[in-house]
């Protein structure tokens, strides 16, 4: 790995017995001791194994809870609730487990960005970064299944919403709504499926983890100069140290910060980060007044409802279902999207800056997913009054006033004429939500569409450092330390 | 200094989760002067509060709602009101023994000839349910089905403060006023009460029936009130110049998720914040007698149910936040000792 030959000895009988049967010490030693990693690394690189800590921790609470729970519309929200009220320690268990989702998408949405920002897809890294986008697409339908589960109103209606996307992929779309739901609506039977999926996708997770822990072992680790470590034997024990105990340490002081923000959500507010509507039992003949999904899901929610009109003979619907799925599918392109030969931004002054711009608006896009569309942010005019009426002819008629008053004075005396008169709101102009994600949505896609290509081909990067050394070195040495 | 800027990205997904807890058009629940005692990481429910809220709770809400997931032994149990230290097990706690056998319950077990008798509840019975299902609860109620309390503390928006806020926040009397509707005038319009965006509180396909099913015979007067007399030390309603006609069997609550703009007489661009429930004001001075003495005041009184049910809501808070201070002290010496462990680690290398 990274042509570096292994350095394990066995020591003991036993060990050098099992290393020529199945060196799975010989393994462990050289991925996660001797892996000689690039010194450099800052702490946007200790995301990779916080990750992996939530995923343990998924699975561990989601095993002890699978154990108390019932997956019937009848016995669900209450057996949530019995496991928060009976089962010893029911409630941390519970609790790590819904707030350790929030927490997973924390980190694997900074894990993504350090990528995006540090060009940890390009060559030699591109199925590392494809596998992770694996991972975010599995983790993203593990999250939404779990959120069924607890069969609250949000549950019932927002996998009504998801589903009825799929309704809307034309020809096949009905046949897969319907295999997915086990029938027309959403009932007993979607409930009990979505509980083996639940079950069933963390370890299809873990398992795509191991490939991608491999993929990384291979090239070995991409750095925040982007400059390769040196492969010859003096220039790499000069751009890296062995993993342990340098990174296990460095990882493990993250992990455990990041630990102390998770418990304080657990112990301190553990429902803050969900919906109150959650609460209340699914009833199918109650809809929420607003179906909004959780927060990692609302970027992508934000993307779906911009579409809001059609192009050519595809309708608004799957205009915004293509552009919520492309939203995703145009990560697994980027490697190749992004023609810039530089890996890291500190050295490409421009497409920093677009970077930044990608940041602020993905963060707006979760804004906007979690507001009502037509919602003003910006609001142009005020609100005018209009009384629709008919007149002498027999016609429709319509006066606008600005003045309550005047309005309900004019309706009134139409009335005592005995003429139907009407008070509507005539909505003043206004920047609303939907208009901002639309903005962002272009942005999002001309990002990973047009910017990245064109910048690569066009724009001048600085100068890169020779090696990881002398990027240490000339750091050190206080020159302007480029901002991360 | 390179980490704080990954906890400042943290709390920014934490701020936009926050935004996703927007409201619709009520008001924004307050809490009572002073605050709850039970807020903040180390703050504990008041329990003599909770103790008079279960006796509120007893004597007023279990009337009408439930509270399914709550047992008589959950009150003796650690964390709960009338948890006793001299009955670690809660079944054998006699207030709470006594708390159960007060209520005749419908046995779950069949009897010796399969018939099923009431009987004296038993500490490890749920709570006693006002209705034997949904539909008589419905039926019982003008088509509104009266919310399960167990949870409901978690299930709106303001938690405590929202029930607070809704039960000592209905408009007093003398805003209200009866008007005959004229005889040409057709009361079509405010029939339609509205239904939109509501919780189980909501006004429900059983509940239009009910107002339909009069329009016919049309009533011969409306419930109105002036939202702009609303006396309330929160808000100021002055700026609702207009009328909101009340439909029958419905009442009108600024803190209740809703639109009243069906039943709006005035400017429609300001339509006065709230919604309309099936439950009229339940609570007015000295309507329980607190055994513990306290004086029974609408505000006492709305206090102690929000702190009953805060507890009902999670039986175990006090738990997870006392597990929360272990927990916090451990990791925060551990991260302490990890920080020097890393400086010592990597003090020869240059990164």
């Amino acid at each position: 790995m990274s042509g570096h030959a292994s350095t394990y000895e066995p020591k003991t009988g036993f060990t050098k017995w099992l290393d020529s049967r199945l060196p799975v010490v010989r393994l462990a030693y050289d991925s996660f001791v001797d892996f000689p990693t690039p010194k450099n690394l800052n702490y946007w690189y200790t995301f990779g194994g916080i990750l992996a800590v939530c995923l343990m921790t998924q699975i561990l609470t989601g095993v002890v809870l699978a154990m108390h729970y019932t997956a019937t519309v009848d016995g669900a929200f209450a057996s949530v609730e019995r496991i928060m009220r009976d089962v010893p320690y029911g409630w941390l268990i519970r609790y790590i487990h819904s707030n350790g989702a929030s927490m997973f998408f924390l980190a694997v949405y900074i894990h993504m960005f350090r990528g995006l920002y540090y060009g940890s897809y390009k060559a030699p890294r591109e199925v590392l970064w494809i596998l992770g986008v694996v991972i975010f697409l599995l983790m993203m339908g593990t999250a939404f299944l779990g959120y069924v589960l607890p069969w609250g109103q949000m549950s019932y209606h927002g996998a009504n919403v998801i589903t009825g996307l799929i309704g809307a992929v034309p020809v096949v779309g009905d046949s897969i709504k319907a295999w997915l739901m086990g029938g027309p609506s959403i009932g007993n039977q979607t409930l009990q499926r979505f509980f083996s999926l639940h079950y069933l996708l963390p370890f299809m997770i873990a398992g795509v983890v191991i490939l991608h822990i491999w993929a990384l072992h291979v090239p070995g680790n991409n750095n925040p100069t982007g400059v390769e470590a040196r492969k010859d034997k003096e220039g790499l024990k000069q751009d890296t140290v062995p993993f342990h105990p340098y990174y296990t340490v460095k990882d493990g002081f993250a992990i455990v910060v990041f630990l102390i923000i998770f418990a304080a959500f657990v112990f301190y507010m553990p429902n803050v980060l969900g919906h109150a509507d959650n609460y209340i039992e699914a009833d199918p003949l109650v809809t929420p007044a607003h179906i909004v999904p959780e927060w990692y899901l609302l970027p992508f929610y934000a993307i779906l409802r911009a579409i809001t009109f059609n192009i050519g003979p595809i309708d608004a619907k799957l205009l915004g279902v293509i552009a919520m799925f492309g939203a995703i599918a145009v990560l697994f392109f980027l490697p190749w999207l992004d023609t810039s030969k530089v890996k890291s931004m500190r050295y490409r002054p421009v497409a920093r800056q677009f970077f930044f711009g990608f940041v602020v608006a993905s963060l707006l896009l979760g804004w906007c997913g979690a507001a009502n569309p037509d919602d003003p942010i910006i609001p142009m005019g005020s609100d005018k009054l209009v009384v629709s009426y008919t007149d002498a002819n027999g016609n429709e008629a319509t006066q606008t006033y600005e003045e309550y008053a005047a309005a309900s004075t004019f309706r009134d005396q139409k009335m005592s004429e005995g003429v139907e008169a009407s008070i509507a709101v005539e909505k003043a102009a206004a920047f609303r939500f939907v208009h901002l994600a639309q903005l962002l949505t272009l942005y999002y896609f001309a990002y990973f569409l047009v910017i990245l290509p064109l910048l690569g081909l066009r724009e001048n990067p600085k100068d890169e450092p020779a090696s990881i050394h002398k990027a240490v070195l000339g750091h050190d040495r206080a020159a302007p330390a480029p901002a991360e | 200094m390179k980490f704080l800027r990954f906890i400042s990205a943290g709390l920014g997904a934490a701020a936009i989760a926050a935004t996703a807890q927007a409201a619709g058009g009520s008001l924004h629940a307050h809490e009572p002067e002073g605050g709850w005692a039970f807020e903040g990481p180390v703050g504990e429910l008041d329990m003599a509060s909770v103790q008079r809220g279960y006796q509120v709770y007893r004597e007023v809400c279990a009337a009408c709602h439930s509270m399914r997931l709550l047992s008589y032994r959950n009150l003796g149990e650690p964390g709960g009101p009338f948890y006793d230290p001299e009955y670690p097990n809660a079944n054998n706690n006699p207030l709470v023994k006594s708390f159960a056998a007060q209520d005749e319950i419908l046995s779950t077990e069949p009897n010796d000839v399969g018939d099923y008798d009431f009987r004296p509840a038993r500490t490890s019975d749920p709570f006693k349910s006002p209705y034997p299902n949904d539909a008589a609860a419905r039926a019982a109620n003008g088509g509104a089905l009266p919310p399960d309390l167990s949870v409901i503390t978690k299930a709106r928006h303001g938690g405590a403060s929202y029930i607070y806020s809704l039960i000592s926040g209905y408009p007093s009397e003398d805003v209200f006023s009866t008007r005959e509707i004229p005889a040409e005038e057709t009361p079509a319009a405010e029939s339609e009460a509205e239904a939109e965006g509501e919780g189980a509180e909501a006004v429900d396909g059983g509940e239009m029936e009910s107002a339909e099913a009069a329009a016919p015979a049309g009533p011969t007067s409306e419930t109105v009130l002036k939202v702009s007399e609303i006396d309330s030390s929160h808000y100021d309603f002055s700026k609702y110049k207009g009328e909101l006609v009340q439909p029958v069997g419905q009442y009108y609550n600024p803190y209740m998720a809703g639109d009243v703009s069906a039943q709006w007489r005035g400017d429609p661009r300001k339509t006065p914040p709230g919604g309309f429930l099936a439950m009229p004001p339940q609570l007015s001075d000295g309507r329980v007698s607190y055994l513990d003495g306290t004086e029974a005041t609408v505000e006492q009184m709305s206090i102690d149910i929000a702190n009953f049910l805060q507890w009902a809501g999670e039986p175990k808070q006090s738990q997870r936040k006392s597990t929360g201070l272990a927990v916090m002290i451990y990791l925060l010496i551990f991260a302490v000792l990890l920080w020097f462990s890393f400086h010592r680690i990597w003090r020869n290398v240059k990164h």
